[in-house]
């Protein structure tokens, strides 16, 4: 009775659609079945390899970064002697998260414009006389990673610092009576007990970054499509819904996508241990 | 390690504090570190900051002026009619058409989501385990994978366009029910269920008159996650929604991009918009979310973190 509503909805918004996806997959404009045609068709474009290529690049940039910085500035913040300016530094450094989306693309855009830019002498030092320069297709990989990290580094920061104020006192204060310097403790101790966190952002940040739309959808209307409209796979999904009305080419590419998505979070789930399906 | 330490040792503490590595090389490493951390700070607060100068300043100074001098009262006023004189107003329907979405879907959310908690975690049903799994899986995914797949069912149903169109998916939020899952059944115990039972109360009985007094906390940070999240949604209503009269802020802000000569030139006419006005749109656009999320750190944690307090 409690559950009803929700199972409702699980099938509405959760199955059918996942159902109605893989079906369109795999039946042509007129329902007929026709195998992996829709497939063949749309990972032959020429733009599929182009676009999952942007978006591996994409992801590298990203998680490597997300990875090393991100753990770098937790144990850093954590180090802070004083409680109150930990705070106010995670504070700064969890800000940017409520800008998510349009929001924080379009201030990057801002950031980004040499003529406005709050950075431009250091755009300039680049190299980057205009808009134009700046998002040449070479740096997008690099720059959609900087507006990923920019909005969702802040909130692993918190997260991971969390994880490290879970350490006992003891284990550290042990380390250090050992003579371990603070690199010995950060590696041999620190980092093994947050290695489920690190995982955990890892899956959840690949997992995303496969999806990217907002930033190279709004790139492109920005830059007069200098950046295409077709530069990530949802948007090329989105191009033939919507340019070619090839609804069942769309599903094709939105099924491989899914897929990619259950199996990272299903593997996440079952090889886990983080997430538990019994009562604690 | 030792170059501090001979110094004084009548205390244990301070002993203890030398002995963590304040020798030269930690000095110099104490100063990198806060380099680095002050580095970055500055990379996560520099472009809000600099935003909130921009809208006080004219489409001219922004460019000519240093980045973060205070242009005028004026000019922030002029920017200010210039945005909500868009189209006519178009900004006031699509801030009315956020505050729609997302409360819709946050009321519609906590109505689904904090029952079916409840259920999961103090009840015993057919199917509850495969739920849960379920449950897990979707919470996990990314929201955007499901977009396609929803909007060729909508349109297969004739629904693209409206209002529920963006709600209802809105509202199926695993998240929402895997927090009130782990709050159910780590927070209220058994017994005290039992006990209202014994006392004759029927399950509706017990679930709004012992369960739901003892969730506020939960209601609250699935609330606050439901809400950012959808006033932040960009592709969903991208998608459902073809006509500007029902988009929410985030998808009415690339309108706004596209008006503004700076970075569409095709667009300069007579409703073209300022650098300025196009800053001050997006700081409108999360205005909301920024004020929420300043004083809510602690429920950002929680959430991020929850059921990961099982070791």
């Amino acid at each position: 009775m409690f559950i009803a509503p929700y199972v409702l909805f699980t099938l509405a918004f959760g199955l059918a659609p996942a159902v109605y996806a893989l079906v369109l997959a795999f039946t042509d404009a007129d329902g007929a079945f026709v195998g992996i045609a829709n497939f063949a068709k749309v990972i032959g474009d020429y733009r599929f390899f182009a676009d999952v290529g942007h978006v591996a690049l994409y992801l590298v940039i990203w998680l490597v970064s997300l990875l090393v910085l991100v753990v770098l500035l937790a144990l850093l913040v954590h180090g802070i002697r004083s409680r109150r300016v930990s705070a106010v530094f995670r504070l700064l450094y969890y800000i940017p998260g409520a800008l998510a989306g349009a929001s924080s693309v379009l201030l990057w855009l801002f950031v980004l414009d040499p003529s406005a830019s709050p950075v431009a002498p250091l755009l300039h030092a680049l190299g980057f006389q205009s808009f134009n320069q700046t998002i040449a297709p070479a740096n997008l990989p690099a720059i959609f990673a900087i507006i990923a990290f920019w909005t969702g580094a802040g909130g692993w920061i918190v997260v991971l610092f969390g994880a490290l104020n879970n350490i006992s006192v003891d284990v550290m204060e042990a380390a250090r009576l050992d003579g371990a310097n603070a690199v010995q403790i950060a590696t041999r101790i620190q980092l093994p007990l947050m290695r489920k966190w690190i995982a955990y952002m890892s899956v959840l940040s690949l997992a995303a970054g496969t999806q990217l739309f907002v930033e190279p959808t709004l790139l492109s209307q920005a830059s007069n499509a200098v950046v295409p409209n077709d530069y990530s796979l949802n948007q090329l999904a989105y191009q033939y819904a919507f340019a070619q009305n090839d609804f069942n080419g769309a599903s094709a590419i939105a099924v491989l996508l899914l897929i990619v998505s259950i199996a990272l979070s299903a593997l996440f789930v079952w090889r886990g241990g983080l997430f538990s399906t019994e009562d604690a | 390690m030792t170059t501090t330490a001979s110094t004084s040792g009548s205390t244990s503490a301070p002993a203890r504090r030398r002995s963590t590595g304040l020798g030269v090389a930690g000095w110099s490493g104490r100063g990198i570190a806060g380099v680095v951390l002050v580095v970055f700070a500055l990379f996560f607060v520099v472009p809000i900051v600099w935003v909130l100068f921009a809208v006080t300043k004219t489409g001219g100074e922004l460019i000519r002026q240093g980045p973060f001098t205070v242009g005028s009262f004026g000019s922030f006023a002029a920017n200010w009619d210039q945005l909500f004189s868009f189209q006519d107003g178009a900004v006031y329907t699509w801030f009315g058409n956020s505050v729609l979405y997302a409360l819709g879907a946050l009321v519609l959310t906590l109505v689904i989501s904090i029952p079916a908690g409840y259920a999961l975690a103090l009840t015993e049903f057919r199917g509850r385990r495969v739920l849960l799994v379920l449950t897990l899986v979707v919470m996990l995914m990314p929201s955007t994978a499901l977009v396609l797949p929803v909007f060729l069912e909508m349109n297969a149903l004739g629904l693209v366009g409206t209002a529920l169109s963006v709600i209802l998916p809105f509202s199926f939020y695993p998240f929402g029910v895997y927090l009130a899952f782990i709050y159910f059944s780590t927070s209220i115990p058994d017994s005290l269920l039992a006990a209202a039972r014994l006392d004759g109360a029927n399950e509706l009985q017990v679930f709004f008159r012992v369960a739901l007094p003892l969730a506020a906390p939960v209601v609250a940070l699935v609330g606050f996650f439901s809400f950012t999240q959808n006033w932040n949604n960009y592709f969903l209503p991208f998608v459902m929604l073809p006509s500007s009269d029902s988009y929410p802020l985030q998808v009415g802000l690339s309108t706004l991009l596209s008006s503004t000569p700076a970075f569409n030139p095709s667009s300069a006419g007579s409703e073209s918009v300022q650098l300025p006005t196009l800053a001050l749109g997006t700081v409108v656009s999360v205005l909301p979310i920024l004020i929420v999320f300043l004083f809510s750190q602690r429920f950002l944690v929680e959430g991020m973190t929850a059921g990961g307090t099982k070791e």
